[in-house]
């Protein structure tokens, strides 16, 4: 489970996170919708641990462990995984020597590969002179071989074409345990009760909730994190009268 | 007659300093040699020596080399070519053996170049000649191995290697010091010629000790549709180092590329250059440089010279300063004419935060992911290059990336 708690997060002497409670059960997964610049980049790279997103204030737990002030690595070793919207460029590193490095022991990278259309790039520099897709897809497959129990996506279908979204969403679906497809020997209620796996996605069009089912929406504006509902319904308001309303409803404040 | 014209050339340039890199007084190096047994198996040096000599790529079990040349302090301790097509041979004998070998003799690098050109022509030890014949295709790396042993010696080598027409021919050089040698020069003269459609790859793993002072000058020269490539690794550290070797692509379709790969050590100078003549149509040129400071200087110096219409080159130098010290790119590109197309990119920088960032979000620690970005900075693919030949590079830049960290 992650818990934030009254969290207050700054960069330089600019605030950018305010009062942030949050609550993620084991199956969960969660939407972010929020404007660009509101803080949704903020709040995943502060879960993650980015020490320039200083902690001002209040407590992030991830499985019952106070993890405010650990380092990145120790974080990612706890189970938390990410997928960047705009990872940086490593020349020289090869994308299947980083799978290997998110498998940790040994992965089958190309048969992982295969499943997200990769293949061929596994011997290339990893995100040198990839697409924005081609990005977001290597970003997936990392976290195929790093399987953490709390995903958080930053924007996953920006940049994206129309031919890759669905092998993006629906891979998504499946790293977050949101395929429901009963089998012989389990009924839906088993599968569901079995997922553990925790998912917080950023969105900006909305076009992943045509393939991530999700439990949970949250609008974040302006570092305030409000309208805690439905996610389908709150992207709908968002869509016919915009996060204006956001202001109108007073949580902006 | 000749021969004492350039004797004299050299005296006259006994004391004369070098264009680039700090000035050396070379009269407190002995140029004599102690004695060393020739050995006709390379099983009998001792285990020390293997294993140093291992570290600079030089395999005692030479299943997978077509031919040996090791020369300690100054003297050819063992010679053999082990494939038909090769020769292996110390300059010497060669010279004494061979008539023409006086056309390629002296003939890429002047005598009084400098006072290091002119000690290895009045104080010359020895050297090797490795040769491939024409249209022979050696596929296994010659290995050739210069080893200071004695304390304070200046090995003073001159070696030419000719991949005659049609021929490949891969080698090996490793150069490297006892493990209690402290201090010591290298002075190398090396000419490689590469004849028409002749390819010829050569790469030197220097593996020096701390006070080791070291000056090669070499010179090639690049026929109609041959290659040439040139891979220096130096990631141990050395005191001095300067160099600057030249080659020209004289013929149609002729093709250079020059790799190094340097790593400048806390009191350790490193100079080392790359020029390049395009002189005929359709030749090709790369310098490619990476260069890491943990604590040294380092000049990275690269010339391409355009010299005819359609001539293409390519030069790249970057670096990055891990632990202080500091790193000098300096490319250059001359062309003379018309249409030549050349190009560079030079880059100095340290390691972005972001990057570390990123590799321990995928569960490193802050300095595997340091080791790992600084091994992709280091990974230059090298085509044409053979396989046991990309390992030994592998393996020299991951014994490297210890010290660094």
């Amino acid at each position: 489970m992650l818990v934030i708690e009254d969290l207050q997060v700054m960069m330089g002497d600019k605030e950018l996170l305010k009062h942030i409670d949050l609550e993620i059960r084991p199956g969960e997964t969660h939407i972010l919708f929020g404007p660009n610049g509101s803080g949704k980049t903020s709040l995943i790279m502060t879960i993650m641990g980015y020490p320039q997103y200083r902690v001002t204030a209040g407590k992030i737990y991830f499985k019952g462990e106070d993890i405010t002030s650990l380092p990145i690595d120790e974080r990612a070793r706890l189970g938390i995984g990410m997928s960047y919207q705009r990872p940086p460029s490593i020349k020289g590193l090869k994308t299947r020597h980083l799978v290997d490095i998110c498998a940790g022991d040994g992965v089958d990278t190309d048969a992982l590969a295969e499943r997200i259309n990769m293949n061929n790039f596994l011997d290339r520099d990893i995100n040198v002179g990839f697409s924005g897709g081609e990005i977001k897809r290597s970003e997936l497959l990392q976290l195929m071989a790093q399987k953490p129990d709390l995903l958080l996506f930053d924007e996953p279908e920006s940049g994206v074409d129309l031919e890759n979204i669905a092998l993006i969403g629906t891979t998504i679906n499946e790293l977050l345990e949101r395929d429901h497809t009963p089998t012989r020997d389990k009924t839906v209620k088993e599968i569901k009760k079995a997922r553990s796996r925790m998912g917080l996605v950023i969105t900006h069009t909305g076009f992943i909730l045509d393939y991530v089912t999700a439990d949970r929406g949250e609008v974040l504006y302006d570092g305030v994190l409000a309208c805690k509902s439905n996610p389908i319904e709150i992207f709908k308001q968002i869509k016919t009268v915009g996060y204006e309303e956001c202001v109108r409803c007073g949580f902006a404040t | 007659m000749r021969i004492r014209d350039l004797d004299e050339k050299a005296r006259s340039a006994r004391q004369k300093a070098a264009a680039y890199g700090p000035d050396i007084d070379l009269d407190s190096y002995t140029v004599e040699s102690p004695s060393h047994e020739v050995i006709d198996d390379l099983d009998r040096l001792s285990d020390s020596d293997k294993e140093r000599m291992l570290l600079a790529g030089i395999e005692s079990d030479t299943g997978e080399r077509s031919g040996s040349y090791i020369q300690k302090d100054g003297v050819p301790v063992y010679t053999a070519s082990l494939q038909e097509g090769l020769e292996v041979i110390p300059i010497r004998e060669a010279l004494e053996k061979f008539d023409w070998l006086a056309d390629y003799y002296w003939k890429l690098i002047d005598v009084d170049t400098d006072k290091y050109t002119a000690r290895a022509r009045l104080d010359l030890h020895n050297g090797y000649l490795i040769r491939a014949l024409p249209g022979a295709r050696i596929t296994f790396p010659a290995q050739a191995c210069m080893y200071l042993e004695k304390d304070g010696f200046s090995q003073n080598v001159h070696n030419i290697i000719i991949a005659e027409e049609g021929s490949e021919l891969h080698v090996i050089t490793g150069c490297a010091t006892a493990a209690h040698v402290s201090g010591g020069i290298h002075v190398g003269i090396s000419e490689f010629y590469v004849k028409k459609n002749a390819k010829l790859s050569f790469t030197m793993i220097h593996h020096w000790a701390e006070d080791v002072l070291v000056r090669p000058r070499s010179a090639g020269i690049v026929e109609e549709g041959g290659l040439f490539l040139n891979n220096y690794i130096c990631m141990k550290p050395v005191k001095s180092l300067q160099t600057y070797p030249r080659t020209s692509l004289v013929g149609r379709g002729a093709v250079a590329r020059f790799y190094s790969l340097l790593v400048g050590s806390p009191g350790g100078e490193l100079d080392v250059g790359g020029g390049i003549d395009l002189k005929a149509e359709e030749t090709r040129a790369e310098i490619i440089s990476r260069a890491i400071s943990n604590g040294g200087n380092i000049l990275a110096r690269g010339d391409l010279v355009g010299e005819v219409p359609g001539a293409r080159g390519h030069l790249e130098c970057r670096g990055l300063i891990l632990n202080h010290g500091m790193i000098h790119a300096i490319p250059e590109l001359v062309g003379k004419v018309d249409g030549v197309e050349m190009s560079h990119e030079a880059a100095v920088g340290k390691i972005a935060q972001e990057e570390i960032f990123y590799l321990m979000s995928r569960g490193l620690t802050e300095e595997e992911a340091t080791a790992t970005i600084v091994r992709g900075f280091l990974s230059v693919d090298i085509p044409d290059l053979p396989a046991p030949l990309q390992k030994e590079i592998d393996r020299a830049v991951d014994l490297s990336r210890e010290d660094m960290l």
